[in-house]
């Protein structure tokens, strides 16, 4: 059976301790992962400075250009995985089957994290503000007859990774260039990415000492942000609730992404509704920047009854049928708490589920080792709705009504917002609105992500500090 | 380990089962003696319906007890569990974990001065030397544990030094995220240890938990020292943390020449202590309890009244027969494999311990 070892900057260590990820449908184990102790990430992080060390002495321009050759190592080579090694399709195959991904997704995922690769030199670029990337290394440097220095805030990134869609990895493909280490807590049913990742990384000439991987359960993860000066992690509202007031620790949590309808554009809203299916449906709503709300003035039943006539009908398809847009749900019990929940929100006066009218059967669908959600519309007459603010990890839509001048006030945290309207003081309310992180005006799905801009936050300013220096 | 498979092997497992019967027989009789037993077990013998005394004649009778409640644990009057031939002595009461409401308490005058005398017997010489000083690094207050090291070290003719610390308040910073709190609050322990350490005490024999060995040794190393040259020489520690792959972590990175045993134990049963666990074994840790005063079973999640079979998983089922605490069958929160005796131990023990697997989500362990 194939084995993920421990990584210890790059050295393979066999723990006494594994556990079994197994197929999503039929339960038959398909790799087994050496779990670590928290013990061993707070010895290895003794040596963290030489994370560092190692990728400076590799001047950026080099470490850029291995960067690109791992992104087309990582898509079509076969890589050494367990005893053997992993093809791309094999690997495809693999991540779908412990993550019940269909096997389309988990491509679609690969070229995406290919892409980030391809254009990491563009990426880095646009993060920085076309800062030279060797003043990072060094710490300071002259930019257009100014000194400017910079400060790494810490030797290597703590990333507390999940589950739930490969493509999270994206957000830590610009850490190595920028001379920063990595140390990477897989998810439990995800181990596959970070691995191959960072096997594609070995093979392109990144340093091993340059990236730890610790699989393992949550006191593990504890480890990686207990002993790591910097730390992304994802998780649900408690987690970011937990962790927002630490400035060592960037939180990913669920996005609240939504689309907004301006008043201008409402009764045209047939003309956005492919864009709304998709924000709603790619991925399998798995993403934080999957929209889980629409919000409008008016023409709120109708807009609902649309989406739900298109999602509505979806069914669950084998993870190997290119037509297949739901992902099951692989840890026990999870569908039905969530589908449980819903059934609870829809007893409030005022919401409606509208995809009942328009599906076969009932939204959760029982397999004999995973469960399925159907898509799901809502109707909410108002914002004070509780499902007016939910998201889960399948596509689900609120379609709220609400008056466009309450809009911005009653939306809550939203980490993309993509608002249809014309209207230049709505835009410029939009624009200031300071519980929206990613904006985009017009047209533009909630789940079509420039890459050269900031996600949650700019990266650069996460492990970098601005800071005074003189030389005389 | 080797099992017990031979004929004088078969004899010991017979006598010692018949050493359980007539101890569960003794012990009943004095608990269910108004002259001698508690008020908590005369006023249950009153209501149930039948007499313990006149139909219990063997460790299988206990069955007729069903579980033994832990919820009759919490709260008092703690004199109801006092039995009344001892009501003039002096009585300790330790407690529990009481992470969330009223921990439960027991009793105790003699019970953990005899259970660490009898661990005692197990640790060897060579590295917890007679005469030599302890230091106790871990969870104090309520606890059993601090009486119970102090005890053993001046049962071995040492001296003990104490450093406290409270694991209810280390599971309140977990819970509300204050992880620079809990980082100070185990710098103020390990600081405490490191006075000691180098105070010129003569301390060669360590009591402390996993996480705070692993402290204490990373910070000795930071100093440029080591356990080793710190003069300890042997140490024990125990818990679900304590596995075998935490066990190969320490002596591969933390240890240097350092003894280190394993021990399972708690307030409610006493010590139970392991066989050998290293390389040879892939560092497998069987516990085996302080039979006859204390009982480990194995039973099925779903059927308690079945024990599991041999290397088969199961729920701890832990029974407690001494003169001053009787604890049938009580379904811990732990779970592991059931293990045959061995030439050492004439009786079952149980491997692979670890949080029961139904209620792990909820609880928070392996906080110190």
């Amino acid at each position: 059976m194939i084995h993920f070892p421990v990584l210890r900057w790059g050295e393979p260590y066999k723990s006494l301790e594994v556990e079994k990820v197994v197929h999503f449908a039929t339960g038959e184990p398909v790799a087994e992962v050496s779990q670590a102790n928290p013990g061993l990430v707070a010895r290895d992080m003794r040596r963290a400075e030489r994370a560092r060390q190692v990728l400076r002495e590799i001047p950026s321009e080099e470490l850029l250009a291995r960067i690109q050759k791992a992104g087309s190592l990582f898509s079509s080579a076969e890589l050494p995985l367990g005893e053997g090694t992993q093809t791309p399709e094999e690997f495809v195959r693999q991540q779908s089957a412990t993550t019940g991904l269909p096997e389309h997704m988990c491509r679609m995922n690969m070229a995406k994290l290919r892409y980030v690769l391809d254009e990491i030199g563009n990426i880095l670029r646009s993060l920085t503000r076309g800062l030279d990337l060797d003043m990072l290394g060094r710490g300071y440097g002259e930019e257009a007859g100014l000194m400017r220095s910079y400060q790494a805030n810490t030797p290597v990134l703590g990333m507390v990774l999940p589950s739930n869609s490969p493509g999270v990895h994206s957000l830590w493909l610009p850490v190595i260039p920028l001379q920063i280490g990595l140390v990477l807590k897989p998810g439990p049913q995800e181990p596959w990415t970070p691995w191959r990742m960072a096997q594609a990384f070995f093979q392109a000439g990144i340093p091993k000492q340059a990236i730890a991987l610790y699989p393992g359960g949550g006191e593990v993860g504890a480890a990686v942000v207990g002993h790591c000066p910097r730390s992304l992690i994802f998780g649900g509202t408690p987690t970011v609730e937990r962790y927002q007031a630490n400035p060592a620790v960037q939180v990913h949590g669920p996005g609240f992404s939504k689309i907004l309808i301006g008043d201008d554009q409402v009764d045209d809203w047939e003309e956005v509704l492919d864009l709304m299916v998709d924000s709603v449906l790619v991925n399998s709503g798995r993403s934080c920047i999957n929209c889980s709300g629409i919000w409008a003035s008016r023409h709120t039943e109708e807009i609902a009854e649309a989406l739900a006539r298109r999602l509505g009908p979806i069914e669950p398809l084998p993870p190997q049928d290119d037509r297949a847009a739901l992902a099951a749900f692989t840890v026990p019990g999870q569908a039905e708490a969530i589908s449980n929940d819903i059934d609870a929100g829809l007893q409030q006066a005022g919401v409606e589920e509208v995809t009942r009218r328009f599906r076969e059967g009932d939204r959760l669908v029982r397999m004999e080792r995973c469960d399925y959600l159907r898509p799901t519309v809502v109707h909410c007459r108002s914002p004070e709705a509780g499902l007016a603010g939910k998201e889960y990890m399948y596509p689900f839509v609120s379609v709220v009504r609400c008056p466009q001048a309450r809009m911005i006030d009653s939306i809550g945290p939203t980490l993309v917002a993509s608002g249809i309207t014309r209207d230049e003081s709505f835009r410029r309310a939009l624009v200031d609105a300071r519980n929206i992180d990613r904006l985009n005006l017009g047209a533009v799905p909630t789940i079509r992500l420039n890459w050269h801009q900031p996600h949650e936050g700019n990266i650069v300013d996460f492990l970098f500090r601005a800071r005074a220096f003189q030389m005389a | 380990m080797s099992t017990a498979t031979g004929e004088s092997d078969r004899e010991k497992i017979e006598e010692a089962r018949k050493r359980l019967d007539a101890h569960v027989v003794e012990t009943v009789q004095w608990h269910f003696d108004p002259a001698t037993g508690c008020p908590f077990w005369l006023e249950w013998a009153a209501s149930a319906g039948w007499d313990p005394r006149r139909e219990v004649r063997g460790f299988a009778d206990l069955a007729r007890f069903g579980h033994f409640q832990d919820e009759w644990l919490r709260g008092g009057p703690v004199r109801r569990w006092v039995p009344n031939a001892l009501a003039d002595r002096p009585v300790y009461v330790f407690e529990t974990g009481g992470t969330t409401g009223i921990p439960k308490s027991r009793i105790n005058i003699e019970d953990f001065r005899i259970d660490y005398e009898l661990f005692s017997e197990t640790l060897p010489d060579e590295y917890f030397p007679r005469g030599s000083n302890w230091l106790m690094l871990g969870p104090s207050g309520p606890r059993r544990l601090r009486l119970a090291v102090e005890h053993l070290a001046h049962f071995r003719g040492g001296i003990c030094f104490c450093v406290d610390l409270d694991p209810r308040w280390v599971i309140k910073l977990i819970n509300k995220g204050w992880m620079d709190h809990l980082k100070a609050y185990q710098d103020h322990v390990i600081d405490q240890a490191i006075n000691l350490l180098g105070a010129g005490h003569d301390i060669r024999c360590l009591f402390t938990t996993p996480k705070l060995l692993e402290a204490l040794a990373n910070r000795l190393e930071e100093e440029g020292s080591s356990l080793e040259q710190s003069g300890i020489e042997g140490i024990f520690s125990g818990g679900t943390e304590f596995t075998p792959q935490w066990h190969r972590f320490a002596r591969e990175e933390l240890l240097g020449n350092v003894y280190l045993t394993p021990t399972y134990g708690n307030t409610l049963m006493g010590l139970a202590a392991s066989g050998p666990s290293g390389p040879e074994n892939g560092y497998k840790i069987t516990y085996y309890p302080p039979q006859p005063r204390a009982v480990i079973q194995l039973v099925d999640f779903d059927d308690s009244s079945r024990l599991v079979g041999y290397g088969e998983t199961g729920r701890v089922m832990l029974t407690t027969l001494t003169r001053e605490f009787f604890l049938p069958r009580f379904l811990e929160r732990d779970e592991g494999e059931r293990e045959p005796p061995c030439a050492a131990w004439s009786w079952d023990g149980v491997s692979g311990l670890r949080p029961y697997s139904r209620f792990a989500a909820a609880t928070t362990v392996g906080v110190y």
